[in-house]
């Protein structure tokens, strides 16, 4: 058996298979960034409020997140929670971990966007003596979400890569559908190629995307 | 628990698997330098022909995600004849992958260098290589450190993939002792800490190389290391929301 050549007609009959993987891993992306974005303005919050004890210990947590790998986290959840009584579905464990995972980044995206509020706003507030609530919600919020939003959106599109670590905890998303399939027929070359290949063009799409709305904003500076 | 107990005898096992993690690690990010100063230097370029082929490179890599290129390497490319070795291919995806995303720290260090420093150069008639590695390279130096720091972190975690394609790292003797204990928790928790210790070394090495650099090129470090302060006024944190 030669994998010369790409067969056209096995790469049809696995679009479905792939597709359903592609589902999974967009659910997956898309309840992991609800959990990351969540989690995130938490860690948001208990930074900007100094809480003893509390503050630095979630400040060591979002560092301790962020300085070991995704897939040994994902590794420990999906071995540790049956281990402590939990039983949740791989799915489950997969989304948790990038969503906690990637709450470490989402956090400083916060923080990144309320460090580039200029200084002077925070004093014409004060002058102004406008309530805190209205401080927040009337000029810090859709200030800082200009920055925010498009850096979010470049993390979604890192999590809906990095989603593909989920195979490696049983999760049959586009990655495990490709290598189910490669191991099956024994053939790699189209399962794996068409899985970077719809990886690469949902992702160059959107970054596109996300670029081109950037610049349409640009006249805010 | 008796497993936990036995997973004392295993130890000197996982911990072999910290010089092979750390080797990954360095191997990898001596492709990804040279790798990043080219693609950056190439998107510089005047010559459609360096630049086109460099901005493909750097979007197929940063297209989809690193296990799936190592996948690509250790699954296809047998099929094209070309059979890689699990560390080669893991090395090689690895450094291309975090090449193409450090090309544009050392395209925006590069392009921070003033322009008159090249015009300077071209006057005093150096050659192109001469002020690339002379002129340029030095002063974009100390604004790539610190995002190099981050790189290496980005690149210990990277590493712990290749356990995928069978090489014996820390996340992949975790996994045997796992397998062979019944029991893959606790040896998981142990390795993310080894893994978030060694992650502290790096980052502190990176830190010194950064002092040294910015001794090197004579650059005021209190001006460079500002001290962080809270972006928030105190007032607009009171309660009462």
């Amino acid at each position: 058996m030669s994998g010369f050549h790409w067969d056209w007609q096995f790469a049809w009959s696995i679009v479905p298979d792939l597709l359903a993987g592609l589902r999974l891993t967009i659910l997956a992306t898309l309840f992991g960034s609800i959990v990351s974005f969540a989690l995130g303005l938490v860690w948001t919050l208990v930074r900007l409020a100094r809480i003893p004890r509390v503050t630095p210990v979630v400040e060591f947590f979002v560092q301790f997140v962020r300085g070991t790998p995704l897939l040994v986290q994902l590794y420990f959840l999906f071995y540790i929670f049956p281990e402590w009584g939990v039983s949740l579905s791989a799915f489950a464990t997969g989304v948790l971990g990038l969503g906690v995972f990637y709450s470490a980044y989402t956090a400083e995206i916060y923080r990144a966007g309320i460090e580039n509020l200029p200084p002077g706003q925070w004093e014409a507030a004060l002058t102004l003596g406008l309530p805190i609530r209205r401080v927040w919600l009337g000029i810090v919020l859709p200030q800082s979400i200009r920055t925010i939003l498009p850096m979010l959106g470049n993390q979604v599109i890192g999590m809906f890569k990095e989603s593909s670590l989920l195979s490696t905890i049983t999760v049959m998303e586009l990655l495990a559908q490709g290598n189910n399939i490669g191991s099956i027929n024994f053939r790699y070359v189209e399962p794996l190629t068409m899985v970077g290949a719809f990886y690469f063009v949902i992702s160059y799409t959107a970054a596109r995307l996300i670029r081109s709305s950037e610049s349409s904003h640009a006249v805010y500076g | 628990m008796n497993s936990a107990g036995s997973l004392w005898g295993y130890l000197p096992f996982l911990l072999m698997g910290i010089p092979v993690t750390l080797e990954i690690t360095f191997l990898a990010m001596a492709v990804a330098i040279p790798v990043s100063v080219i693609l950056a230097v190439s998107r510089n370029s005047r010559l459609a022909m360096l630049r086109w082929p460099a901005g493909f490179v750097i979007e197929l890599f940063r297209g989809s995600s690193a296990l799936v290129q190592l996948f690509w390497a250790f699954y296809v490319l047998p099929f094209f004849g070309i059979n890689l070795p699990a560390m080669i291919a893991g090395v090689l995806v690895l450094g291309l992958n975090e090449g193409s995303y450090f090309s544009e720290v050392v395209r925006a260090g590069i392009n921070a260098v003033s322009p008159g420093q090249r015009e300077a150069a071209v006057t005093l008639g150096f050659s192109p290589l001469y002020r690339f590695f002379r002129i340029t390279l030095p002063q974009a130096l100390p604004i790539m450190i610190p995002p190099f720091g981050n790189a290496l972190v980005t690149m210990l975690k990277f590493t712990a993939l290749v356990s995928l394609v069978t090489i014996q790292d820390l996340s992949f003797r975790a996994n045997l002792i796992g397998t062979s204990l019944g029991r893959s928790g606790p040896v998981f928790g142990l390795i993310i800490v080894i893994y978030f210790i060694l992650a502290l070394i790096l980052a502190r090495g990176a830190k010194l190389l950064e002092h040294h650099v910015n001794r090197q090129v004579g650059r005021d470090l209190a001006r460079v290391t500002g001290a962080t302060h809270s972006p928030v006024p105190e007032w607009a944190l009171g309660g009462g929301v």
